[in-house]
């Protein structure tokens, strides 16, 4: 019993996807192109419009983690039974709820501050 | 002992509990305990977020930031995460004297990367620009250093696995936990890309 068991553990083993050398490559040059093209926004001053570069910027980052996930987590529907990718999913969803959610009660709680409650009152009111 | 009642009950139903080999939900569990983990720098995300603006008149990321030094930090972890690819390469291959020079080269890349963080935070502090100066201090120094962190616990678990693979070579058990330190090892590479984004490079349009 234990001599099969082990047998299924080394075949479990070796049909694990350990990924290939091309595709580490392939990750890994993605990746390069994928940091090395915001930071030379960035440094070069950027685009004229804020709010434009900040866009690019992210939209770089979203698609660079999704080619980490791919080529260096080897994330695919099918691993564990799909359960991987439905755990991945689910804390997506949560980061985005707690992210943009934070962001956002955070932002109109600051705009919403009686005037009286800036940082120089404050100060006022400690000393 | 008994058999024949197993064997008649097994009939109708399974009395035995599935049996699956050891190990065979490690890489599931170990990518949940990622997952919280995620869950865990997500907040700490939302608090610089949150606090990001709050400079409390002190100074800003343009005044602190060097965005060549940040460059250099996460081609070493970069670098550090293909040459962990490697290593997994190696291993898959059985070939154990390659996987210890691919994980003393991941090793090399990720005490680098602790280097540079340490020599950025060392010249904040000479700055005075700790993390007790403003909100936005708080925020970086806190997701900064949790993610410094982890590659320093890391980078232990990475000795810890070659002295294992040294004494019992590539046994089964010593081929899951690099398995999950791959993973782990990725994973934090995958928090830098937010972190370079949206602490360094947001910070310096």
């Amino acid at each position: 019993m234990s001599a099969h068991s082990h047998h299924d553990h080394d075949h479990h083993g070796d049909s694990h996807d350990h990924g290939s050398f091309g595709s580490y490559m392939k990750g890994f040059v993605l990746s390069v192109i994928l940091t090395a093209i915001p930071f030379a926004i960035v440094m070069s001053g950027g685009f004229e419009s804020r709010g434009l570069t900040a866009l690019v910027i992210i939209a770089f980052a979203v698609v660079q983690i999704l080619v980490h996930m791919v080529y260096f987590l080897h994330m695919t529907g099918s691993q564990e039974e799909g359960w991987t990718l439905m755990s991945t999913i689910f804390t997506i969803v949560i980061v985005v709820i707690l992210l943009a959610g934070s962001i956002w009660v955070m932002y109109h709680m600051n705009t919403n501050m009686m005037p009286q409650m800036d940082h120089e009152a404050m100060q006022g009111f400690g000393s | 002992m008994s058999s024949t009642t197993t064997d008649t009950m097994g009939q109708y139903w399974e009395l035995e509990p599935h049996h699956h080999p050891e190990g065979a939900s490690t890489s599931l569990g170990f990518w949940v305990y990622l997952m919280s983990d995620c869950l865990m720098f997500a907040v700490l995300f939302a608090v610089f977020g949150v606090l990001g603006t709050s400079f409390a008149a002190g100074p800003g990321p343009k005044d602190l930031f060097d965005l060549e030094l940040v460059a250099v930090n996460t081609a070493m972890l970069l670098l550090s995460s293909i040459t962990f690819g490697f290593a997994m390469l190696a291993m898959a291959k059985g070939d154990k004297g390659g996987t210890l020079r691919w994980l003393a080269v991941t090793l090399f890349f990720g005490l680098c990367f602790l280097g540079i963080e340490l020599y950025e935070f060392a010249h904040l502090l000479h700055e005075g620009a700790g993390p007790q100066r403003s909100g936005f201090l708080s925020a970086f120094f806190t997701l900064v250093g949790t993610h410094g962190l982890h590659v320093t616990f890391g980078s232990i678990w990475l000795i810890t696995l070659m002295v294992q693979i040294m004494q019992k070579g590539l046994i089964p058990a010593n081929q899951r936990r690099m398995a999950c330190l791959s993973m782990f090892w990725h994973f934090l590479d995958v928090i830098w890309i937010g972190v370079f984004t949206f602490v360094y490079l947001l910070g310096m349009i």
